[in-house]
């Protein structure tokens, strides 16, 4: 059929062209010129005399036979058939053995339905994880805040055919198609959001809107594809000042950590002016507590002794000066002299002699 | 005879498959076929399924599909005299295939053709707007703006617009570096703010606490005072209380204890006068 050649550059071009009746499912082409050339070779033999009517009618039925088995095939799990003929579709059919009408009345397209494509923006190679084999597209991640600032965002696009028929007929290049609208979508909303809340609490929204914003264009396309995520990869702010960035986050552990040395300084003075001040505290409360039991002391023998004193003051005074005198006397070094009879020559006393002497006897 | 039957049969068949062939046409469901007769426009079916020509006519087969048309990046300003990097893409249907072979015959004639056009509605459309707008949400409005404009002429190629957008708008490089250095300059001034923050809160804390310790040992530098002052006081009260019963004797016990404590140690040194009731008998006996 003419149009299979112009199929072939879209997606029905990627091993499942219009003769894919005759792939996987249905017996393969050469299979069915051996079975014809060797059902010929037996009718040559059954019937030396060539070809009679009867074995023309026998090959006629053997060929039909063999065309209709061709219109045999096989949707496989991650698949959905989907019947045209003559180009026109005329059934949807699910995983499963099947049959169409062979070609070239019908032919059968089997999109993989179940398989999950992704889209990377922004990088190349592998999804997330293995940077080694990633490789930045600059073009791609570096776009416009909200603030007229510039970030650098990686993201993936994951999607799955939704509607086999929509998702065939109505886009040529669905794949290309979800990854500028994706771009267009995440700018989109990239334009709308300031940087600051992009780098940080932002993403889950915007990974929200974005796969809102892209569904939205797909389904405005009919393009019978449904994203089932959009990831940010890396968020980050352009390498020219990232420096920059990171210095502000060396800023604010530098204020933490001021503040914590502080605070260190705090925990440790103020306690221990605590303790001191307890101390203080507790150290007048002895003094207190020792002034008032010595004088109640003081006052309890002062008041006994004046009890007894008054039984006979003359006596008691009399006697305790005489004790105290004598103890007095008792402890000390002593020089008498009687100055009533001193009249002639002034005494002479070496203070200094007497009293180093008195030390040297003591010794 | 036999051969001869065989030969007409043969011939017959082979005649109606080159008349079938000839004559009948798929049409898929992603395309259009247009239906020519010696060159000359017969009719466009659009419908999928088998088609029905006569054999001598030729059909010539488009797409039905959505195209996508990806114009080059343009350089365009905008109203504040802002230069963009626009990355425009669009995406058509070829709805009229005979205008559509008049004017441009192929896809790629019709890229060519149809690029300049979005992207000089684009250009006039954005001459219009500041960079916030674009930015924002005013980005439908201008996109509708373009589709409509675009679509006028697009109209003569026997093509629909169905869709305009902007892929990217960047920067040109010399104003991305200007806004790398506003950038920098934003965060190193948000860095010098945290780093004064922490200084003044740091100076704030200790000196609090400084204050702190000083208002707690004055605080107990007075309680202690108090409380000394009070014992003071009640050791007065307590031995005024006793001692005022008899102020003549206290004078007297308490030079006595005083006198008991100030010589108690060794060492003291007294040049006495016998003089005094304490000698009286000793002075008594000297002239006996």
């Amino acid at each position: 059929m003419p149009w299979d050649n112009k199929g072939s550059g879209g997606p029905w071009g990627g091993g499942h062209g219009g003769n894919g009746g005759n792939r996987g499912g249905g017996p393969r082409p050469p299979d069915v010129e051996d079975i014809i050339r060797m059902g010929q070779e037996r009718m040559k033999n059954a019937l030396p005399g060539g070809l009679g009517p009867k074995g023309l009618i026998g090959i006629g039925v053997l060929v039909l036979l063999v065309w209709l088995a061709s219109g045999v095939y096989r949707v496989e799990p991650n698949q959905q058939g989907v019947v045209m003929r003559f180009g026109e579709m005329v059934n949807i059919t699910n995983p499963g053995l099947h049959w169409h009408l062979p070609y070239p009345v019908e032919t059968v397209l089997r999109p993989e339905v179940t398989t999950i494509h992704q889209i990377n923006i922004g990088f190349r190679g592998s999804g997330a994880g293995n940077r080694s084999q990633r490789r930045d597209v600059a073009e791609e991640s570096l776009m416009l805040t909200g603030d007229q600032n510039i970030i650098d965002i990686d993201l993936t696009v994951q999607w799955k055919i939704s509607d086999p028929f929509q998702y065939l007929f109505n886009i040529r290049d669905p794949e290309a198609t979800v990854k500028i609208a994706a771009e267009s979508a995440l700018r989109e909303i990239i334009g709308r959001t300031n940087i600051q809340p992009a780098l940080t609490e932002a993403r889950g929204a915007i990974e929200m809107d974005v796969r809102e914003s892209l569904q939205g264009l797909l389904d405005g396309y009919e393009a019978g594809v449904q994203i089932t995520e959009v990831r940010l990869q890396d968020v980050a702010p352009p390498d020219a000042v990232v420096d920059a960035f990171d210095d502000v986050q060396r800023a604010l552990q530098d204020r933490d950590r001021l503040r914590n040395e502080a605070e260190r300084y705090r925990n440790d003075i103020l306690p221990r002016a605590r303790g001191n001040a307890q101390k203080m505290i507790q150290e007048a409360n002895a003094y207190k507590e020792r002034l008032l039991n010595e004088a109640t002391g003081e006052a309890d023998r002062f008041l006994s002794i004046y009890r007894e004193y008054k039984q006979n003051p003359d006596i008691t005074q009399r006697r305790i000066y005489l004790e105290t005198l004598q103890k007095v006397y008792e402890n000390t070094d002593k020089v008498l002299m009687d100055q009533g009879q001193g009249t002639g020559a002034v005494p002479y006393l070496s203070l200094n002699e007497l009293r180093n002497q008195n030390r040297t006897g003591a010794n | 005879m036999k051969g001869i039957t065989g030969f007409i049969a043969g011939a017959v068949i082979a005649v109606s498959a080159i008349l079938a062939y000839s004559s009948l046409f798929t049409v898929s469901e992603a395309e259009q076929v247009m239906v020519l007769q010696f060159g000359q426009y017969k009719r466009t079916v659009q419908e999928p399924g088998l088609g029905v020509k006569l054999p001598w006519q030729d059909i010539q087969r488009y797409e039905k599909r959505v195209l996508n048309l990806d114009p080059p990046v343009a350089r365009m300003i905008l109203a504040d005299q802002k230069p963009l990097l626009i990355d425009s893409f669009a995406r058509y249907r070829i709805t009229d295939p005979l205008v559509f072979f008049n004017s441009v015959r192929t896809e790629a004639g019709a890229m060519q053709r149809l690029g300049p056009i979005v992207n000089a509605s684009l250009r006039s459309a954005l001459g219009k707007v500041t960079l916030t707008s674009v930015l924002s949400a005013d980005r439908d409005a201008i996109i509708e703006e373009v589709l409509t404009a675009t679509n006028e002429q697009a109209r003569r190629f026997g093509l629909d617009i169905l869709d305009v957008r902007i892929r990217r708008a960047d920067l040109p490089v010399e104003t991305s570096q200007a806004v790398y250095q506003r950038m920098r300059t934003e965060r190193e001034r948000e860095a010098a703010e945290f780093r004064a923050q922490g200084f003044e809160q740091s100076e704030l804390i200790k000196s609090t606490a400084d204050r702190e310790a000083t208002v707690i040992m004055a605080e107990a530098t007075r309680e202690s005072e108090i409380l000394r002052g009070q014992g003071d006081a009640e050791k007065t009260r307590i031995l005024n209380a006793a001692y005022g019963q008899d102020p003549a004797f206290f004078k007297f016990f308490r030079t006595m204890q005083a006198y008991d404590r100030a010589f108690a140690n060794k060492g003291t040194y007294m040049v006495i006068s016998p003089e005094g009731d304490f000698f009286d008998f000793l002075k008594e006996s000297t002239p006996r």
